[in-house]
């Protein structure tokens, strides 16, 4: 495998410290994220991931720290910003728009992408464009079968499938999966795992998973968090002979046990 | 997937049907007139009601705004209605823009209460301000010039009817290209669920404070039409029950779907002029029955009786 860390950085945070109130969540976290990478963020629960990534995309203010894409300093913008700057996230728990169908919600998403979410007199899917962009994405997230269905009854692998559909529909060069796979349940499970292993070589990913088979099929780098601050950060290989990961994940570390 | 999305039969019968209603129902012109303008009323709240998920009770700020300003235009400047209007739309909009800003922060609950608040202020100013309004006595001798230099408007209503039902048509076809477009797609995907309609780069508080404004226009559009059909502006038209009603009329008709406006203001409007004929005192006792029937039953099944029974059969399964 060649080293990942070699290629230039695309996602960097620097010394990142969100305090709520007494607790320090995230302490004085630096990330490098590289161009291509398939980058893993694990750790015990509490470990801060998520507040990461809501550190990362803007939802959440930085208490201290920096936070750079592709060199410009995105710190201070607001979310929708940075999404039109090429982050894009996937939740962890699905947030999806219920009352449209699958080929609604990537219309308005690819719409939204190429700029035309302010456009008022054309019809949604007028554009040709957009709706072989849509088949595109439909057939590569297996969704066609399911295009026409609200998405509220549909099944919740289907629902997973759409959550990261509509990410990879905003075209981002970095995309942060937050736990893809959680809650799938077996049957619906191989589908899921077999598209995000397909997830274009140039979209440079941050991926935040508890399933450790996932993890380790998938990652070319990984970063463990305990407690808000970064344990270590390596090849999966490094990572997996790694006595201090080890400890934490096998229970002896105190840290596991809090935060 | 559905091209431009297409006029179905039934729409055009029902807007023939609507134009057509105040040139067969001469002496029935007044009220179509009102329904005209509760309709479009109706429609403008669900712009933000129903297909954006901001609920406000303030709405007939804007209706009031417009309607004054239509009464004013025309007592100090010219009396002709289209102009009229067009200024009346133009003042509740820019009074819609400013208030966006105040709608654009906080939760759900205080965002109500900063609806409410405006009507409140501009009735109060309304009242205050009697030089210029007539304060409590309304704003009188408000006369209109004739509709296009021609068409006179008369006693039976039927010029105000025509004039109402082909403003609200032309609202109606500009709402009704702006919910099915990419624009309206973004509205919705923000009342279904803001943190993904932000995390996909909508610019969600600009596009709320967007459609508030347009619906500000389109509610004064509404008020000014009151306004120049009457000859008449009171403080009455800034009033909470005036939000509170057009809310009504959207939970009878449906939101979310721009026909239920118009659905709405025709049951609505009939409903209450009925009532009121037979019993002028306890009308609103027989609305307010209505309503809590229609939220018990559901407007599905209130329109299909025979679905009543079985349904209590299986023991209103819930």
């Amino acid at each position: 495998m060649t080293d990942i860390t070699k290629n230039p950085v695309v996602l960097s945070a620097q010394g990142l410290i969100k305090r709520f109130g007494g607790i320090t969540a995230t302490n004085n976290v630096t990330l490098n994220l590289h161009q291509g990478a398939r980058h893993a963020l694990i750790g015990p629960n509490g470990a801060g991931k998520t507040t990461l990534i809501n550190l990362l995309t803007g939802v959440l203010p930085p208490t201290e720290g920096r936070i750079t894409l592709e060199g410009e300093d995105i710190s201070t913008l607001p979310p929708h910003l940075r999404v039109r700057r090429g982050m894009v996230r996937t939740f962890q728990i699905n947030q999806l728009f219920d009352s449209m169908t699958p080929r609604e919600t990537l219309a308005l998403v690819v719409s939204q992408q190429r700029g035309l979410g302010g456009k008022w007199w054309q019809a949604l899917g007028a554009q040709p464009e957009v709706n072989r962009r849509c088949e595109e994405l439909l057939e590569q997230f297996h969704l066609s079968s399911v295009m026409h269905q609200t998405t509220n009854v549909m099944a919740y692998g289907k629902r997973r499938l759409l959550e990261i559909a509509i990410a990879l529909a905003c075209e981002p060069r970095v995309l942060l999966l937050d736990e893809p796979v959680a809650g799938v349940p077996a049957g619906e499970r191989e589908e899921l795992l077999q598209t995000v292993a397909a997830l274009p070589s140039d979209v440079s990913i941050l991926l935040i998973e508890h399933d450790m088979d996932l993890v380790f099929s998938f990652a070319n780098r990984m970063t463990v968090l305990v407690n808000g601050t970064v344990l270590t950060e390596g090849t999966p290989d490094q990572i997996a002979n790694d006595p201090q990961v080890k400890e934490v994940y096998l229970g002896h570390g105190e840290g596991a046990q809090h935060g | 997937m559905k091209v431009p999305v297409r006029w179905a039969w039934w729409e055009a019968v029902l807007w023939i049907a609507l134009l057509a209603s105040p040139l067969v129902f001469r002496e029935r012109a007044l009220l179509i007139n009102e329904i005209a303008i509760v309709a479009l009323f109706a429609v403008s709240l669900d712009l933000i009601l129903g297909f954006t998920g901001i609920v406000s009770l303030g709405h007939a700020a804007f209706f009031g705004m417009g309607a004054y300003a239509a009464a004013l235009f025309a007592k100090l400047v010219m009396p002709d209605p289209l102009v009229g209007l067009l200024v009346a739309i133009g003042v509740s909009t820019l009074l819609g823009a400013v208030c966006s800003m105040t709608i654009i922060r906080g939760s759900d609950l205080t965002r109500l209460m900063v609806t409410l608040g405006v009507g409140l202020i501009l009735a109060e100013l309304a009242n205050k301000l009697d030089w210029l309004t007539g304060g409590a006595d309304g704003l009188q001798g408000v006369i209109m010039g004739p509709l296009l230099g021609r068409f006179e408007f008369d006693l039976y209503g039927q010029t105000s009817a025509l004039y109402s039902l082909l403003v609200l048509f032309l609202l109606f076809v500009l709402a009704r290209h702006l919910v099915n477009s990419p624009f309206g797609a973004t509205l919705k995907a923000i009342r279904d669920n803001r943190l993904r309609a932000m995390a996909i780069g909508i610019p969600v508080t600009q596009r709320i404070a967007l459609v508030y404004t347009i619906a500000a226009g389109m509610a004064g559009a509404a008020g000014g039409l009151l306004a120049q059909t009457s000859g008449f502006a009171s403080l009455d038209v800034f009033e909470f029950h005036r939000s509170a009603d057009v809310m009504l009329v959207l939970v009878v008709g449906g939101t979310g779907w721009l026909y239920g406006g118009v659905a709405g203001a025709l049951v609505f409007t009939l409903l209450q002029n009925f009532i009121s004929s037979i019993t002028p005192q306890y009308w609103t006792f027989w609305i307010g029955l209505f309503l809590v029937v229609l939220v018990q039953v559901g407007r599905e099944r209130l329109l299909r009786p025979w679905t009543w029974w079985s349904v209590l059969r299986s023991g209103g399964s819930k």
